[in-house]
C-alpha cells in the first residue's frame, strides 16, 4: 500500500529528531531499511505441492519451501482444514487445532490396528524409566490410586 | 531408515520409515550422526503446541554427513560433515538479510507468527526433524556450517540450539559490566545463559530453579549462584532483597511454558489450556527486575497467548526483548569460544542412548531422572 500522503516529507519538522542510533534491535538485528520494500525480495526456485498444505490467512502465497510430513486426514484433518480458514490472531484457529491433535491421537490408535499391530503404550511411554530411577514415587501413586478405588467402592456399597 | 514417530502426548516410538527425498533444487540429504532431545521437544511432547500432528518425526538439533544434494547446491559437497542451525532460513528474504534467521519469511507457509523449524510441528512448518538417521534439510547453502575438523562432535552438536540460544539469551539482556544477572530455569539453556552471561561482564549471576541437581549442576558449570525457588517464601521478595531491594539489573527467562511455582499459572496454563503454557517465570522476570531493567526471553511461548503482568512492564519501564535465536548469526562467534576453549558445551551431555531406545530417553529428560540434563541420541546407520 502507498502512503495516504504523498507529500508527508513536507509536514513540518519532518524526520528532524529521527536519531539512527536509537534501535533497540541491536545487535540482534542489523537493520537495513529494507523492511520498507515489504516482501520484494529475491526468493530462491519454489518447491513443487506434492501434498496438501495448510497455509495461515497472513500469507498471499506459499513459502518458497515447506514440510511434507503428515498431510491432514481424517477426521482431524476436516478439523485442521477449519482452523486454517481463520488467521492466527483467532482462537478459533488454535483451539480447533489441539482439538485435532487429541483426535489424531485415537486416530493413530486406529491406524496402528488396521496394520495389524498393537502399539505397546507402556513402552512408547518410557515407563520402565520411571519404575527404574522413581519407584518410590510410582509405588506412591498405586497405593494411592488403590487406595481411592477402595474408599470410592466401599462408599459406593454402603449407598446401595 | 530408523526414525522416531510421534503417536499422541508422552508416546513416541523409534520405527522403520521411509527415507526422506529430496523436494526442492537447493535440498541436502544429511545422514545423522548425533541429534539431541531439547526442553522444546518436551513441549511437543507433552502435547502443548497446537498442530503437532500424530506421524511427525521431531528433533531440531542434530550433526551428520551430507549423503546427497539438490541441483541448485553449490557450496555443501557430498561427505561434508555438518552442524546444522535448528532454523530454517533461506538468507534472502528481509528478514534474513537482517540477520534474524530464526524470523525467515520463506520457510514456513503453516504460520507468520514463528519461522520454519526441522520437527517442530506444522505451526512451525511440518519439515521431519533429525531424530532419525537420515534428513531433509532445505536451503542447504546457507543454514548447515561444516564443522571445523579440529571440533570436537559434541561440542557441535551442541552449537545446532543450545549454545547460541543460551548466548542470545544474555546478548539479548544488554548486560553492563558490573550488573547483576539473574536466570529462570537451570535446563541445558538456561545453564548455557548463566554460562554465556558471562562473556557481558556482569558481576553477578543468579540461577533459579526448583531441581537440587540441575541448581548443583549450574553452580559448578556456570559459576554461579544458584536456589531453589521451593525453599523461598516468595521468589520475587527473595530477588529484591539479594539485589538491596533494587531488583535485578537482568531478568532472564530460560523456562518457557512449562513453568511450575504458581498455582494460578499452572491451572490456567498447564490443566485448563486457557493460556498457552504457564508463564511464571515470565512473571517472576517481570516482577523481579529493576525499574528501566531489561527481560530477555527465550523460553518458549505458543500461541494464541500468556497472562503476564504487562501494567508493570509499562510503569517499571521495562524493555522485553525475545526471539527464537538466530543460530547462523551466532555461530563465528561461537565457534571461536569454543575452539579458544573458552565455552565447553559438551560438559553439559549427561546422557548417550541409541536412536531405538528414544521413548526412554524422553521420559528421561521429562521427569528429570537420573540427574539427566542433555541427552543426545546415537543412530546407527551404517551405510
Ligand atoms: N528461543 C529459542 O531459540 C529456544 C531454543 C531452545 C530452547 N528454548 C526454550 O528454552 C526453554 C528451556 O529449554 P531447556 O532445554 O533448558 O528445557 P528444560 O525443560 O530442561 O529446562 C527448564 C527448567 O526450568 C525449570 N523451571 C520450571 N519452572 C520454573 C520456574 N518457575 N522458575 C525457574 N525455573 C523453572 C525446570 O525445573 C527445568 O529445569 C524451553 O522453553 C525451550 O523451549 C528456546
Ligand atoms: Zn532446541
Ligand atoms: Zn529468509
Amino acid at each position: 500500500m502507498k502512503a495516504k500522503n504523498e507529500e508527508y516529507k513536507n509536514i513540518p519538522g519532518w524526520g528532524m529528531d529521527a536519531d539512527p542510533e536509537n534501535e533497540p534491535t541491536y545487535p540482534m538485528k542489523n537493520y537495513t531499511g529494507d523492511d520498507h520494500k515489504r516482501i520484494n525480495y529475491e526468493r530462491s526456485e519454489q518447491q513443487p505441492q506434492t501434498v496438501e498444505i495448510l497455509m495461515s490467512k497472513e500469507r498471499p502465497v506459499i513459502t518458497r519451501v515447506f514440510g511434507t510430513s503428515a498431510p491432514p486426514s481424517g477426521l482431524s484433518g476436516v478439523i485442521r482444514r477449519y482452523a486454517f480458514q481463520h488467521s492466527e490472531d483467532r482462537y478459533r484457529h488454535w483451539v480447533p487445532l489441539i482439538l485435532a491433535d487429541r483426535i489424531n491421537m485415537f486416530e493413530g490408535l486406529i491406524d496402528d490396528i488396521k496394520q495389524g499391530r498393537l502399539p505397546n503404550i507402556i513402552k512408547e511411554r518410557g515407563l520402565a524409566m520411571e519404575w527404574k530411577y522413581n519407584r518410590t514415587n510410582v509405588i506412591k501413586k498405586a497405593v494411592e490410586l488403590a487406595a481411592t478405588g477402595i474408599i470410592l467402592y466401599a462408599l459406593f456399597k454402603r449407598k446401595k | 531408515m530408523l526414525a522416531m514417530n510421534y503417536r499422541g502426548p508422552y508416546r513416541v516410538r523409534a520405527e522403520q520409515r521411509p527415507m526422506p527425498e529430496i523436494l526442492h533444487p537447493e535440498d541436502a540429504i544429511v545422514r545423522v550422526t548425533r541429534t539431541c532431545i531439547c526442553g522444546s521437544d518436551l513441549h511437543l511432547y507433552h502435547g502443548m503446541v497446537p498442530d503437532t500432528r500424530v506421524g511427525s518425526t521431531f528433533g531440531h538439533e542434530f550433526t551428520g554427513i551430507v549423503e546427497e544434494v539438490g541441483p541448485l547446491v553449490q557450496k555443501l559437497k557430498v561427505g561434508d560433515q555438518v552442524l546444522v542451525p535448528f532454523n530454517i532460513a533461506c538468507g534472502k528474504c528481509n528478514f534474513c538479510k537482517q540477520g534474524l534467521y530464526g524470523n525467515c519469511h520463506e520457510s514456513n507457509p503453516m504460520a507468520t507468527a514463528v519461522g520454519g523449524i526441522f520437527g517442530y510441528s506444522h505451526t512451525a512448518g511440518g519439515f521431519n526433524g533429525g531424530q532419525a538417521e537420515y534428513v531433509r534439510v532445505p536451503y542447504a547453502d546457507f543454514g548447515p556450517t561444516v564443522i571445523p575438523p579440529q571440533m570436537d562432535p559434541d561440542d557441535a552438536v551442541l552449537l545446532t540450539d543450545v549454545v547460541p540460544t543460551g548466548y542470545q539469551a544474555a546478548e539479548m539482556g544488554g548486560i553492563k559490566e558490573g550488573d547483576t544477572v539473574v536466570v529462570f530455569g537451570a535446563g541445558p539453556v538456561g545453564i548455557m545463559a548463566a554460562r554465556c552471561a558471562w562473556f557481558f561482564g556482569p558481576s553477578r549471576v543468579i540461577i533459579i530453579d526448583h531441581v537440587d541437581y540441575r541448581l548443583e549442576f549450574a553452580r559448578n558449570y556456570a559459576h554461579c549462584e544458584a536456589y531453589n525457588f521451593k525453599e523461598m517464601a516468595d521468589p520475587v521478595v527473595f530477588l529484591k532483597k539479594a539485589t538491596d531491594w533494587y531488583g535485578a539489573d537482568v531478568c532472564i527467562d530460560c523456562v518457557g511454558c512449562e513453568a511450575e511455582g504458581n498455582t494460578l499459572q499452572t491451572f490456567s496454563g498447564r490443566v485448563a489450556l486457557m493460556q498457552a503454557g504457564a508463564a511464571t517465570a515470565l512473571q517472576w522476570a517481570i516482577n523481579s527486575v529493576k525499574k528501566g531493567g531489561i527481560v530477555s526471553v527465550v523460553g518458549v511461548y505458543g500461541p494464541p497467548f500468556n497472562l503476564v503482568p504487562f501494567g508493570n512492564i509499562l510503569n517499571k519501564g521495562i524493555t522485553v526483548r525475545a526471539n527464537q535465536s538466530s543460530v547462523k548469526r551466532l555461530l563465528p562467534r561461537l565457534i571461536d569460544h569454543v575452539m579458544a576453549g573458552r565455552l565447553n558445551p559438551k560438559g553439559l551431555i549427561t546422557h548417550r542412548v541409541p536412536l531405538e531406545e528414544i521413548s526412554d530417553a524422553y521420559r528421561l529428560f521429562s521427569s528429570k531422572l537420573d540427574n539427566c540434563i542433555k541427552t543426545v541420541l546415537i543412530p546407527s546407520a551404517k551405510h
